[in-house]
């Protein structure tokens, strides 16, 4: 057993804290960028819908069926080539930002399309039969329509990266979870890992809380 | 004008069976006409009515408006094309994140109008439709009657020569429905506009309709003028569809005294005012004992039922049967005379 500096702790955690908050971060911009046209995508040209196109559908639904179900350490091994094309290195927290934010882009994509399916049919008729064009419809009709669900979603989507990225650390991506994992897993320092792990847990209920509020407040 | 020709709708369902929901219908709908489409449930009148905006495309035959096969458009063809047609549904189909005046306005921005043409018509349409103080209210605050009333103005934005309404008062009251087929009324009168109205329930198609188009698994069995499918329907469907409204039923015992015929005598228009039964006791000394009646107005025309048991000698009754079926718009002895 290992004693415990705990000033030595607090200089650990605070930076990991930091690097958590950036990795999440940058996966909910990609997933909100890229996500939601995605799932908007893959809602339009599914049969019987305003802009029905079997290949995109299928290729749409491919992609996003692949990324979840790959196990995420291994998707983060998987993509090493790709990191490292896009953000010039494959370790760090922008590294891990990479896989984690296809993971986001896929999940979220998932998550949108389904709350686009809450939305009444009915008035998707109302507005072909006005004449709507299927970008209007989007825009006007489903978008506003699914808007609360999606900020549920992205609140599920947070959480759910938070955890991800405690996965980060392979790739030496850092964060509060990779910090519980090497201290407090592999250096039997269990009082670090319960720190960390309470801190995550803050973490979460902040970003549940702050979801659901907004999610309400946009809800008519 | 409206033409169905030999229009055939059939697609396969979720258990991948074929179901042919429109069957070679063919009927002309005239320009500024109220005509309804009723049936039961599964009869095929949404599909067809939905031909006439391709929601819905022929599998056969096909729906012209106005000299356009309108199964023939596509892309912004079509789109100018169903800025000409309104559509009211019987769920409304607002857009709920969308204020009452938004809706409207909604419709108009389809149609490309410019932002001060939609913002000086807007207020016109919603006091057209009576809801002036609600431009500003979400529709999850409205009754029903409002929202179909909020339905209407939108459907009405862009002046439409064809209104469609898809069950429109299907989920409202008894009350409420009176009020929205008022304003149909008057739309309809006021601005030449044609509806085509969908319904299940025929007390709709009493109310305002011209003409009526009546649907039975997906074939049109009969159609004519309100007034004449109703006093005189052909089809045996039709019939079914009516008898609700038109059985009066007598107990069963009176049936069986035939000395005593027991006669229903439908009555309309004009002789609906004379004193004809009146008549029958004075000139031919018959005692007529009323046992049922009921007296409908289709388009403010009075059409009635009576069913009356006459009494008296077999002469005086074939002649004042005879009286009464000269005068009457029609007259059936109910039980066998021997």
């Amino acid at each position: 057993m290992n004693e415990t500096n705990y000033s030595d702790l607090f200089d650990n955690l605070l930076p990991a804290f930091g690097e958590t908050l950036e990795m999440c971060g940058i996966a909910l911009l990609l997933a909100v960028l890229l996500g939601v046209p995605l799932g908007v995508l893959s809602y339009i040209t599914a049969q019987r819908s305003i802009c029905q196109n079997k290949l995109v559908n299928l290729v749409v639904g491919f992609f996003i069926n692949v990324v979840m179900s790959t196990p995420f350490v291994i998707l983060l091994v998987l993509l090493l080539p790709f990191t490292r094309f896009v953000v010039g290195t494959s370790i760090g927290p922008e590294a891990a930002s990479v896989p984690l934010g296809i993971v986001a882009i896929a999940f979220y994509a998932r998550l949108v399309e389904g709350n686009l399916h809450a939305v009444d049919n009915g008035v998707i008729e109302a507005s072909l039969a006005m004449g709507a064009t299927w970008l209007r419809i989007v825009t006007n009709v489903l978008l506003p329509g699914a808007f609360s669900g999606m900020i549920r979603g992205l609140t599920v989507l947070a959480v759910t990266l938070v955890g991800y990225s405690a996965m980060a650390g392979i790739v030496g991506g850092g964060g509060v979870g990779d910090l519980a994992i090497r201290f407090g897993y592999y250096r039997y320092q269990t009082d670090v890992m319960l720190i960390t792990v309470l801190l995550l847990i803050a973490l979460v209920q902040v970003i549940q809380t702050i979801g659901e509020k907004a999610s309400r407040k946009v809800q008519k | 004008m409206i033409k169905f020709d030999n229009v055939s709708v059939s697609f396969s369902n979720k258990k991948g069976q074929l179901v042919n929901a429109v069957k070679n219908v063919s009927f002309d709908i005239e320009d500024g006409e109220i005509l309804g489409i009723v049936g039961t449930s599964g009869a095929g009148k949404s599909t067809l009515l939905r031909t006439v905006n391709q929601l819905q495309l022929p599998t056969g035959g096909k729906t012209v408006v106005n000299g356009v096969d309108v199964g023939g458009l596509s892309g912004g063809d079509l789109a100018r094309f169903r800025h000409s047609i309104g559509m009211i549904f019987q769920q409304f189909n607002l857009v709920s994140t969308k204020t009452v005046a938004q809706n409207v306005a909604f419709a108009m921005e389809i149609a490309g109008r410019s932002r001060e043409e939609i913002s000086r018509r807007v207020p016109e349409l919603l006091d057209l439709v009576g809801l002036a103080d609600r431009a500003d209210v979400y529709p999850n605050t409205l009754s029903g009657g409002q929202k179909q009333r909020v339905g209407i103005a939108r459907a009405v934005a862009n002046n439409p020569k064809i209104l469609l309404c898809d069950e429109a008062t299907s989920a409202l009251d008894p009350e409420t429905t009176n009020d929205v087929l008022r304003l149909l009324k008057e739309i309809n009168a006021k601005f030449g506009i044609t509806i085509v109205l969908i319904t299940h329930e025929f007390d709709v198609v009493k109310k305002i309709c011209q003409r009526v188009a009546v649907m039975d698994k997906g074939e049109l069995v009969e159609i004519g003028d309100v007034f004449d499918v109703f006093t005189k329907p052909q089809h045996d469907f039709t019939k079914t569809l009516l008898s609700h409204t038109f059985d009066l039923d007598v107990p069963e015992r009176l049936t069986l005294d035939d000395a005593k015929p027991l006669v229903k005598i439908i009555y309309n228009g004009e002789k609906a005012e004379d004193a004809i039964v009146a008549n029958v006791v004075r000139n031919y000394g018959v005692d007529v004992n009323i046992l049922h009646g009921k007296i409908e107005y289709i388009n403010d025309k009075p059409f009635g039922i009576l069913i009356v048991q006459l009494i008296g000698t077999k002469d005086n009754l074939d002649n004042s049967l005879d009286y009464l079926s000269k005068n009457t718009y029609r007259t059936e002895v109910l039980n066998e005379r021997n």
